[in-house]
């Protein structure tokens, strides 16, 4: 023990000076948020169990439908890349989770407010955090969502079920899958930013995805597959579908384009409440 | 510098602030010194611009503190030791702060040395000791070299070494032109750091002052004497301007009049004394002197002020 020597009782105190400029810019604080991103973490946890999701449950679903394949209509509707890309639906939560959390950690830690002394104008933070979780989500789902397409295919392809990546909207679908999970992170970073509350955060996008759509399917005659595609979830769906049915789906990129104005329209009050009044 | 200018700020029903003014300036260490809930940490708040004042003006070096271009370059802040991610490192947690504003790993190894966190950089901020948070906290505010440092309650959980080593560092901020700020709920402790003071209760201005002037005005000295007769002599020494007190031990504490005063008047009226002796009173009586009525919770209710020995009778 004596001979032990504590580091801290030979340091001098001072700090030594540095005069150099330091101006907060947007690519600043981009880089700052990749450094927050990679080392935290339960971010890495979140993207994992988005892959194993979106991989784990599009091959579970391939081999159900492969042991009961369709037959007659069912057999014409059938849409083999919407199956092996099933795993998205449950991906959805890992990566609005994930969005959530990106902000209301930062709330609950209280390290928000050594984040705004440094970039006290503060949407510089919003956005950065929105283009890395964007990208590191997308960056991860489109691997997965192609790995478990491919999978999928390879199942069901005993059966003659299965299509080519060169179908139409197929190759699509798979890339919209990715897009479609970074746009559900927005959402979640969106609502976290704009509650500042972890549950609070967690149930809106529960709200918002799962139970508004299941409210609206109450709805009497056509008001569900009226009223249901411009939801948020089917809406943003319709761009993971490789030929979605128009009666009750939005065009894709339509559908992808209004889910991203929902995202955009949460993250715009999230940043009116972030920049005005008190941190 | 520091400029508050009549600024008050609510919370709900709660006035946390009124019409406060102060400037703190640079080349010295000021301490702001209040009781708990007395507006400290909210006075911070606003100073770091996370909070914005309801009416009155913060500026820091000369703007309001959320204008500046190179924030870390004007004001570091720490507000609480424990506000970083548990899970992520001491080094990247500077890192990023510091990557905001273009500051280089250099600099970032530079304070962690400075702070003494060399050897536990790599280790999550979460598992950190009270005394190595308070130090992480320190790190992050002195990133930038600021020209102002805002820092709450920064002895806090050190130890005594970790005291000496910040007295030492907020000595030698003052001695480079720089203006530091620091608060305390504790007078003894502050009266070792601080030579200047901003002293605030239930959020308004009590005292502003040199730590000397404040103590000297604060805490009047007062003479314990202990005599053969404390009735009589009591009342022989009562009179406008005295002060005559039950203390401990069944003395007396008298203000308002010298030891020799009260010794000459005892033997003059035949009273033995059997023990006289001049007190200065602590520092934290002056403290309490001065906050007692801004004391915002009170665990129980107050005595009236000085009661005398026939009233306690």
């Amino acid at each position: 023990m004596t001979t032990r020597t504590q580091d801290q009782g030979r340091v001098p105190a001072t700090v030594p000076a540095y005069p150099r400029p330091q101006k907060v810019t947007q690519a600043r604080v981009l880089r700052s948020e990749w450094t927050k991103l990679r080392t935290q973490p339960s971010v890495r946890w979140a993207l994992l169990s988005a892959v194993i999701l979106v991989i784990g449950f599009g091959v579970g679903y391939s081999l159900l439908r492969a042991a009961r394949p369709p037959r007659g209509a069912a057999a014409a509707a059938f849409d083999p890349a919407s199956v092996s890309l099933a795993g998205v639906q449950l991906a959805q939560i890992a990566a609005g989770v994930l969005g959530v959390l990106l902000i209301t950690s930062e709330y609950a830690t209280g390290l928000i407010r050594a984040t705004f002394t440094a970039v006290p104008r503060r949407l510089p933070i919003l956005w950065g955090k929105a283009a890395t979780l964007a990208a590191a989500t997308a960056a991860v789902s489109l691997p997965a969502a192609l790995a478990a397409f491919v999978a999928g295919q390879a199942i069901l392809r005993r059966h003659h079920l299965a299509v080519p990546l060169s179908h139409p909207g197929v190759a699509r679908a798979v890339l919209g899958s990715a897009l479609y999970l970074a746009v559900a992170g927005l959402l979640g970073l969106g609502l976290g930013a704009l509650l500042r509350s972890t549950a609070g955060g967690i149930s809106a996008l529960f709200g918002l995805l799962f139970a508004v759509p299941i409210a609206v399917g109450f709805l009497p005659g056509t008001w569900p597959a009226d009223a249901g595609k411009f939801l948020p979830a089917p809406a943003g769906q319709a761009v993971t579908t490789a030929a979605p049915d128009p009666a009750s789906s939005l065009p894709p990129w339509a559908g992808f384009g209004l889910f991203c104005a929902y995202a955009a329209a949460v993250l715009g009050l999230a940043a009116i409440r972030m920049r005005r009044g008190d941190a | 510098m520091i400029e508050i200018n009549a600024v008050t700020k609510r919370y709900g029903s709660t006035t946390a602030v009124s019409g406060l003014t102060f400037t703190v300036r640079p080349g010295v260490v000021t301490g702001f010194l209040g009781p708990n809930g007395a507006g400290k940490t909210t006075t911070m708040r606003m100073i770091l611009g996370l909070d914005e004042p309801d009416s009155g003006a913060v500026t820091v070096n000369g703007r309001p503190p959320r204008a500046h271009a190179a924030p870390l370059r004007q004001i570091g802040g720490m507000l609480d030791p424990r506000a970083v991610h548990p899970a992520r490192s001491a080094y990247h947690h500077l890192l990023a702060l510091a990557q905001t504003a273009g500051i280089g790993r250099s600099r970032v190894g530079e304070v962690i040395e400075a702070a003494g966190l060399r050897g536990v950089a790599g280790r999550p901020a979460g598992g950190f000791s009270l005394g190595m948070a308070q130090r992480l906290g320190i790190a992050a505010a002195l990133l930038g070299d600021p020209a102002t440092v805002v820092l709450d309650e920064p002895v806090n959980g050190l130890d005594v070494e970790g005291i000496r080593w910040i007295r030492g560092l907020l000595a030698d901020l003052a001695a480079r032109g720089k203006t530091v700020f620091v608060s305390s709920h504790l007078m003894s402790e502050i009266a070792q750091t601080a030579t200047h003071l901003i002293v605030i209760g239930r959020g308004r201005l009590l005292a502003d002052t040199s730590v000397d002037e404040f103590l000297a005005a604060a805490a009047p000295p007062a003479v314990r004497v202990r005599s053969s007769d404390q009735d009589a002599l009591a009342t022989l020494l009562r009179a406008p301007g005295v002060r005559v007190t039950p203390a401990n031990g069944g003395a007396l504490a008298v203000s308002g009049l010298t030891a020799p005063r009260i010794g000459a008047a005892a033997a003059a009226a035949g009273i033995t004394v059997l023990e006289l002796a001049t007190e200065q009173a602590s520092l934290e009586d002056a403290f309490v002197d001065l906050t007692q009525d801004a004391v915002e919770f009170r665990p129980t209710p107050r005595p009236p002020a000085g009661p005398s020995l026939e009233e306690t009778k």
